[in-house]
């Protein structure tokens, strides 16, 4: 199951950078990164190449951080791929919490990342509709 | 018709009458508290015996009562009358299983409204005046307290209750209120509001007198009172424990507050060793009720820190005068006139969160008003990844604590680390605000 590092954050000056700081000094490359917020604090969502290693350094440093399960679907990179993921979703009653998508370097494939109340179970749903999902290993070394 | 005095033969006693009257009187309440099974059973596992007080010196081999002396034990177990001489019961903010239950015979209460009106009388309220009572009534004494010794003197009382600001201004330009008894950080926001509708209170209202109390305030607030309502106000010093406002008040010279010594026993003790501190230093107030018939309290600490001035006041009583509050020895602060204890936050988010998570209580002054903050420090493992569950968890986190306090505070949610770690009240409640910043005295 594809990881990714979701980081309480504090709107404030200076606590992005000090985050992606962290994440440096591991060594550590991140894929895709997302900010959903409320007024004074958000969740900073990172898609990196080592999540159990993203997450135990911020852990460290003090970051309130969480490693979430996703699910990363391949998309072809044209009108109407988003809405078909959704559609299957959500006619099996999934309900969809948050998602976000990043292009592949060969820009034709677009990568869906979605977080779902019912993983496991979603995950079969999508594949079952002919879907293509990512594997962990796939996704961390895109 | 009175003179200058309420009650002139108590006020005017000297250090030597009232020696004597505190003996007679303790001597009188010791012997009604031989009917109280609490006091028996107090009594015996301390080995005091009441027989053989022979001065108020002796009171001292006796340990000091406090709140959690009173929480210890069923309320009516403290009686020294049956229940059904017990006319009207009050109790000190807090919330269940928390508040303490303090009973008054009739007797009690007209005590209380005399020593109250003594207080008023002192600083020139009489039968003319018009009072406009914008205290919480019910359960909290500060109300209750004020109206019937403004009924016993004569005045005209406006039973307004706290809050609603527009209908306050209405009633006193109605009325032509001329005394006010209100919280002073209200008392201030009062005044914007007043600017706010085009008036004046200097030239748009009566008004000559305004009680400040139930919340500690500097001399400089009280000028700004003054000056804003072109007014004198007077500090006003109780506890529900000894009946609640009438403990002490400033007379018109306003240094200090007499602490009415026919009524109370007051002690200024070390809070550390309980020993008396010298002369003129500051300790811990601790009293003992002298003229209280249902519960009367021997020796009971109320953690708050002042001094006695050692001189004679110009006004003539010999009363000793004691200082504005200068802290507390424990960690209680007070909010919009309420009582709050760091313990009490901390319980409610031990209940939400499931583990104690780092705090810190932020009081401030916004727009002449308390405001209180509450931040609590999110770590890894309290949640799950997602916005709406932090958004989740700042609604049930306030909603529980205004339950909890009964002062509605404003949550945030902070990263871990972000707080000072440690214990006691100096790292867990930081006070911003204007009114008890640099407490000094005048
Ligand atoms: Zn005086």
């Amino acid at each position: 199951m594809a990881k990714q590092v979701n980081v309480f954050a504090q709107n404030q000056p200076g606590r992005l950078e000090r985050l992606t700081e962290v994440l440096l000094e591991e060594g550590i490359n991140i894929r895709a990164i997302t900010i959903s917020g409320a007024e004074e604090y958000g969740v900073v969502k990172l898609l990196v190449d080592d999540p159990r290693k993203a997450f135990d350094a911020l852990r460290r440093e003090g970051f309130s951080a969480y490693l979430k399960e996703v699910i990363a679907v391949i998309m072809d990179d044209r009108p109407g791929g988003l809405h078909r993921v959704c559609r299957v979703l959500g006619d099996s009653g999934v309900n969809i919490e948050d998602a976000y998508g990043f292009v592949f370097q060969d820009r034709k494939t677009a990568i869906l990342v979605v977080e779902v109340d019912r993983l496991p179970e979603a995950e079969d749903i999508l594949r079952s509709r002919g879907l293509e999902l990512l594997s962990d290993e796939e996704l961390y070394s895109l | 018709m009175k003179g200058e005095y309420w009650d002139a033969e108590m006020e005017l006693l000297s250090r030597e009458e009232i020696g004597a009257l505190q003996f007679k009187r303790l001597r009188e309440t010791l012997e009604r508290c031989g009917r109280s099974p609490f006091y028996r059973e107090w009594f015996a596992s301390a080995g005091f015996d009441p027989a053989r007080v022979r001065s108020m010196r002796d009171l001292g081999a006796l340990p000091c009562m406090d709140k959690n002396t009173l929480r210890g034990d069923d309320p009516r177990r403290f009686l020294t009358v049956g229940l059904d001489e017990v006319v009207r019961m009050h109790s000190s903010s807090g919330t269940t299983g928390q508040a303490t239950v303090i009973f008054h015979t009739a007797a009690d209460i007209e005590a209380w409204a005399q020593l109250v009106a003594r207080c008023m009388y002192m600083t020139g309220v009489r039968r003319s005046d018009v009072f406009q009572n914008m205290m919480g009534y019910g359960l909290f004494t500060g109300g209750l307290g004020f109206h019937y010794a403004a009924e016993r003197i004569g005045a005209m009382v406006i039973p307004a209750g706290s809050g609603n600001s527009k209908r306050q201004i209405q009633l006193m330009r109605e009325f032509h209120t001329t005394v006010v008894h209100v919280i002073p950080s209200y008392a201030l926001y009062l005044l914007e509001v007043f600017a706010e509708s085009g008036l004046d209170p200097r030239s748009d209202t009566d008004l000559r007198i305004a009680f400040i109390g139930a919340e500690p305030h500097t001399e400089g607030l009280r000028r700004r009172v003054e000056e804003g309502y072109g007014v004198r106000a007077y500090n006003s010093y109780g506890l529900s424990e000894m009946c609640g406002p009438g403990v002490a008040f400033e007379c018109p010279e306003q240094r200090g507050m007499h602490v009415w010594e026919d009524s109370f026993y007051l002690e200024v003790l070390d809070p550390d060793t309980l020993e008396p501190v010298g002369e003129g230093e500051e300790g811990e107030l601790v009293f003992t009720s002298l003229n209280r018939e249902a519960m009367p309290l021997l020796r009971y600490r109320t953690r708050d820190l002042a001094f006695v001035y050692p001189d004679e006041c110009p006004c003539g009583r010999a009363h000793r005068r004691i200082s504005r509050i200068k802290g507390r020895s424990d960690d209680m602060f007070i909010v919009k006139g309420v009582n709050i204890f760091p313990m009490q936050v901390e319980k409610v988010l031990l209940g939400v969160l499931g583990v104690g998570s780092n705090y810190q209580i932020v009081l401030d002054t916004v727009k002449s008003m308390d405001e209180m903050r509450v931040l609590v420090e999110v770590s890894g493992e309290l949640w799950h990844g997602e916005v709406k569950e932090l958004n989740e968890l700042r609604r049930r986190i306030t909603d529980e604590l205004r339950q909890e306090i009964l002062v509605t505070p404003k949550v945030e949610l902070v990263e871990p680390g972000s707080l000072p770690a440690g214990e006691g009240k100096a790292v867990r409640v930081l006070d911003k605000r204007e009114h008890v910043k640099g407490v000094e005295d005048g």
